[in-house]
């Protein structure tokens, strides 16, 4: 059941990297820079599953304007204090400001393009 | 034989490390009530309303473990910032900074908001415990309180999640061996608002804070230790500048040893009365009398006889200020200010509604356990019912009395009585005194008012029962022959 709706992700991400680069086109980013920061506790499946999604996510929608950074806590601990982090995988957009969190594996694309404010929330389609 | 013996003594040993241990928490009065603390390398909870003194609980019982047991501590803090924290504890007399610049202490505090925060998919709390073991391990904690964990369930959306990582939370807790704490919100009808009480079970304590015609009390109560007995009252407690005291005083009972050594009561006359000798050591004495007898003159002679002894001596003043009892026993040649300057004579004077009765009890208690003294007198005890009704103004002399005698200080106890029957007590303690001094002043038409003075009771000796007359002058209190 998970990997076939992960496959349907995937191949909806696929259409939606033509769109998305159509879009990009119509209307342009001003280059911002994207600083992102990806914390995880050791390579489990969930935090390699968000980096996935992320991945994936950040090409298609700010290409070459990204840059991503994987924290893994448990080598160091002491990062967590300074973005206030208790779950993981957390997601903090440091740029551009206000910094924004979001917490989970990011396998709801839709939600996380709404956290990260590259999509008005109530949908844009 | 000797081989049953031994047998017998390693059964012994054996059953003795299978009981619960426990870590005291250094808490006045808690550790009595608890028998002994929290159980060691386990969770306790300790919930209660806003406001009844849980964080102030849980700090202290880290601050106290790092300065009496060398038994360093963590504090999650997620409901105040270390600032909110370190000013919080500085108002009980407790240094925090320096507990952190020593390792004996490490606060971090954990801010969730839900506004701030977007959920997609799966996750899990590993951050919190990264945090949590990161704190562990820079103090090398023994020592660990949450404040206030379930806070988590407003900022994170999956409750389910929660659930599950508070249980291996909590786990987790004892694997690491360390005794923990966690403060929780008082809940409608389940202790905690979120069941903690489902995770934490082995040991549980409520707070309250209740108003009743406006004076307010704090309370706590045990309201579950596994595998330890507690005392199972509602017992108050207080907070004041040197942080929190529980009052365990309940009725200790009646197996304290009577003395037979006599004391002074500080006026010849009266010693005389008492079988020449005075009273006994740690009986409790009661004077009443009208108004204007001269009941706390009494008081202060007996004091002061204690005080030229070379004994402390506390005084509860209810009605005066020090200032203005010193200006009146000078006039009667007592001269009470040496005592002060010498640390041998204490006055606390404080307004009795100005806090509950237990709260009373409870200052009491402390100020005697500082001060040590091996005289007390309550001036007058009249004024306490002002703060509680007369059955609990009962109930708590009762307990004071059994506190002071187990201690072997002997109390002297003043009490103002309406009308003309003397022999009636407005509290009904006469019983529960050994020695009882009634004062009058008879009308005797053109002439002056006539003090009288009889001993109507003194347990355990011969004594004088006839009415004596007595004056009052710049030399102090002498009686008369009978009338």
């Amino acid at each position: 059941m998970a990997t076939s709706k992960r496959s349907a992700a995937s191949k909806a991400a696929k259409n939606g990297s033509a769109r998305g680069n159509n879009n990009r086109k119509a209307k342009p980013f001003k280059s911002p820079l994207w600083e992102l920061r990806l914390y995880v506790a050791g390579m489990t499946p969930t935090s390699i599953r968000a980096f996935e999604n992320l991945k994936r996510l950040c090409e298609e929608h700010m290409h070459g304007a990204y840059r991503i950074q994987v924290v893994d806590l448990l080598e160091r601990p002491t990062l967590a204090r300074g973005d206030q982090i208790i779950a993981v995988p957390t997601l903090v957009r440091r740029l551009p400001t206000p910094v924004k969190k979001i917490i989970g594996d990011l396998s709801n694309t839709e939600r996380v393009l709404v956290g990260l404010d590259l999509r008005p929330a109530g949908g844009w389609r | 034989m000797p081989r049953t013996a031994l047998k017998k003594k390693e059964t012994k040993s054996s059953l003795s490390s299978l009981v619960l241990e426990k870590v005291p928490t250094g808490i006045r009065g808690l550790d009595q009530v608890t028998h002994g603390g929290f159980p060691k390398g386990r969770t306790a909870l300790v919930c209660g309303g806003p406001g009844a003194g849980k964080t102030l609980l849980g700090l202290e019982f880290l601050v106290r473990g790092a300065l009496l047991y060398n038994e360093p501590g963590v504090c999650i803090a997620m409901e105040e910032t270390t600032q909110e924290l370190v000013t919080n504890m500085a108002s009980l007399g407790y240094d925090l900074p320096s507990l952190i610049r020593q390792k004996k202490l490490a606060i971090d505090y954990v801010h969730v908001e839900r506004k701030q925060i977007e959920e997609t998919g799966e996750y899990d709390l590993e951050g919190l415990f990264i945090r949590l073991r990161a704190a562990i391990e820079q103090v090398k904690a023994k020592r660990v309180m949450l404040d206030t964990i379930e806070l988590l369930f407003l900022g994170l959306q999956n409750e389910a999640i929660v659930r599950a990582e508070l249980r291996r939370l909590f786990h987790w807790l004892k694997d690491a061996g360390v005794t923990a704490v966690v403060t929780a919100e008082m809940g409608d009808r389940s202790l905690t608002r979120y069941g903690l009480e489902e995770y934490v079970a082995d040991c549980v304590l409520v707070l309250d804070h209740r108003v009743t015609e406006q004076i307010s009390t704090r309370r706590l109560r045990v309201v579950k230790y596994r595998g330890s007995s507690h005392g199972t009252n509602e017992y108050p407690f207080l907070l004041d500048s040197q942080g929190i005291s529980v009052v365990p005083i309940t009725s200790l009972g009646l197996d304290h040893t009577a003395s037979v050594e006599r004391i002074s009561s500080g006026i010849p006359g009266l010693d005389a009365m008492l079988g020449k000798k005075g009273f006994f050591r740690g009986s409790s004495v009661l004077i009443t009398g009208t108004a204007g007898t001269g009941k706390s003159i009494f008081a202060a002679k007996f004091a002061n006889a204690s005080c030229a002894r070379g004994e402390r001596a506390l005084y509860f003043a209810y009605e005066e200020s020090p200032s203005q009892i010193l200006r009146n026993m000078n006039s009667v040649g007592l001269h009470l200010e040496k005592w002060i300057d010498r640390g041998l004579l204490h006055i606390h004077a404080t307004r009795p509604n100005a806090a509950g009765l237990e709260a009373h009890l409870a200052t009491v208690y402390n100020e005697i356990q500082e001060f040590k003294p091996s005289v007390v007198v309550i001036d007058p005890v009249t004024n306490l019912i002002s703060a509680g009704d007369l059955l609990a103004v009962k109930a708590m002399l009762t307990r004071l009395i059994d506190f002071l005698k187990v201690k072997h200080i002997t109390a002297m106890f003043t009490n103002l009585v309406f009308g003309v029957s003397v022999e009636e007590t407005a509290v009904g303690i006469s019983s529960l005194m050994d020695t009882w001094v009634v004062l009058g002043d008879v009308d005797q038409g053109e002439e002056e008012r006539m003090r009288t003075l009889t001993l109507l009771k003194s347990r355990g000796m011969s004594h004088d029962t006839r009415m004596h007359r007595f004056t009052l002058s710049n030399k102090g209190i002498e009686i008369h022959g009978n009338k």
